[in-house]
């Protein structure tokens, strides 16, 4: 199966890369979860609890507070100001 | 000793501290440099990424946004000036002063005027003493700039340009900094912040040239809104931490040549000491020779 690509970016440096199954992101319309294939997409996220499932099901928590959320070619990019991994 | 001997020793000894002092200093913002440039290499996926995202929504879209339309007629603009919190760097503050100085002078020969708001403390004092107005100042982290400051500097200029220039608003941002350009060169560099040049083609989206057509969420226009200030964010962070490092950058470079200084001090002035000292012997003996004349004379 196809796998995204996804970054986790920070103002002052990348929190996170790495390869995933799933994403589940909350925007400002609600939540949404994004797998391979997605369409291309730019959404503004909420209060920025975003989900990664590692592609070995290994589950992992970024906080990304009036961030954005891109979606293209899947790979999913998550920028945010103050983006930190919850632990 | 002599009195010439002792006052050249006093100073090739003054010269040896100051040498210990500037070659220390040298060594710190050389061990600096690496630090902060890190940090500006640290930032760029993120100024990538935003970039990325705001070609994208222009690209794809045709909203008009307040931040990116060139006003009919400026009557007030910003100017941004990145300078740092101490001296002992060699050009680095008078330059992107003067820098902004030519920049003010235009704006003004169109009729513009010209609103200041200064980062660090160089050019801050410079401002005070000419009792020249500025509207923010920002001192205390110019070394190492944190993303907080970013956001509380492009929040108060924001705010400033969503004003009507009747309101005390402005109409045109500039940022004026020191750009780093290698080891050996900062350049003072002035760009205009806002309104937003058309962001279309502003960068190479990178590899894949063409973006692919973005669904938005929830519409065009409301991510172009909450992207754009994001946008002006980076671009400002980037900007301070690009000073921050060109400041270590031109301590290194300073304090290297003062060192070289130093060391030519000491050469030179060891020199003399030298010629004093063997002037000093030659008189000596000649005193010697001559009373030793004067006695045998004498008998």
């Amino acid at each position: 199966m196809a796998s995204l690509k996804v970054s986790v970016v920070g103002a002052d440096q990348e929190v996170w890369s790495g390869t995933a199954s799933m994403v589940v992101a909350r925007t400002i319309e609600g939540e949404i979860g994004i797998l391979p294939g997605h369409e291309p997409m730019l959404a503004i996220l909420g209060d920025g609890e975003v989900r990664v499932t590692g592609e070995d099901g290994k589950k992992l928590t970024a906080t990304a507070a009036d961030g954005f959320l891109s979606v293209e070619n899947d790979t999913v990019t998550i920028v945010a100001g103050n983006a930190s991994l919850v632990k | 000793m002599g009195a010439q001997l002792r006052v050249y020793t006093q100073k090739i000894k003054s010269a040896q501290t100051t040498k210990k002092i500037t070659k220390a200093m040298e060594l710190i913002a050389a061990s600096r440099i690496a630090k902060a440039q890190a940090r500006v290499a640290a930032s760029a996926p993120y100024s990538r990424a935003i970039t990325r995202a705001v070609s994208a929504v222009a690209t794809y879209s045709n909203v008009d946004h307040p931040l990116t339309t060139e006003p009919e007629k400026i009557e007030r603009a910003a100017v941004l000036i990145l300078a740092s919190d101490r001296g002992l760097a060699g050009a680095f503050n008078s330059q992107v002063l003067r820098e902004a100085n030519e920049l003010a002078e235009l704006l003004r020969s169109q009729g513009k005027e010209v609103v200041y708001y200064l980062v660090g403390r160089k050019a801050v004092g410079y401002f005070q003493f000419r009792k020249r107005a500025s509207e923010g100042q920002w001192v205390g982290e110019s070394e190492s700039p944190t993303f907080a400051t970013a956001h509380e500097i492009s929040a108060a200029l924001l705010e400033k340009f969503s004003l009507d220039a009747s309101e005390g608003g402005v109409d045109e941002i500039h940022i004026v900094y020191n750009r780093l350009v290698s080891m050996m060169s900062q350049v003072p560099e002035v760009t205009r912040l806002l309104p937003l040049e058309i962001v279309e083609g502003m960068e190479e989206p990178g590899d894949n040239a063409i973006l692919p057509l973005y669904d938005f969420e929830p519409d065009a226009a409301s991510v172009l809104d909450a992207l754009l200030p994001v946008y002006i964010e980076s671009r400002i962070f980037n900007a301070l931490l690009q000073s921050a490092a060109a400041k270590h950058a031109a301590t290194q470079k300073a304090m290297s040549s003062a060192s070289d200084n130093a060391d030519k001090l000491i050469t030179d002035y060891t020199r003399l000491r030298n010629n004093a000292r063997q002037a000093e012997i030659t008189q000596q003996i000649s005193e010697i020779v001559g009373g030793a004349d004067a006695l045998s004379s004498a008998k």
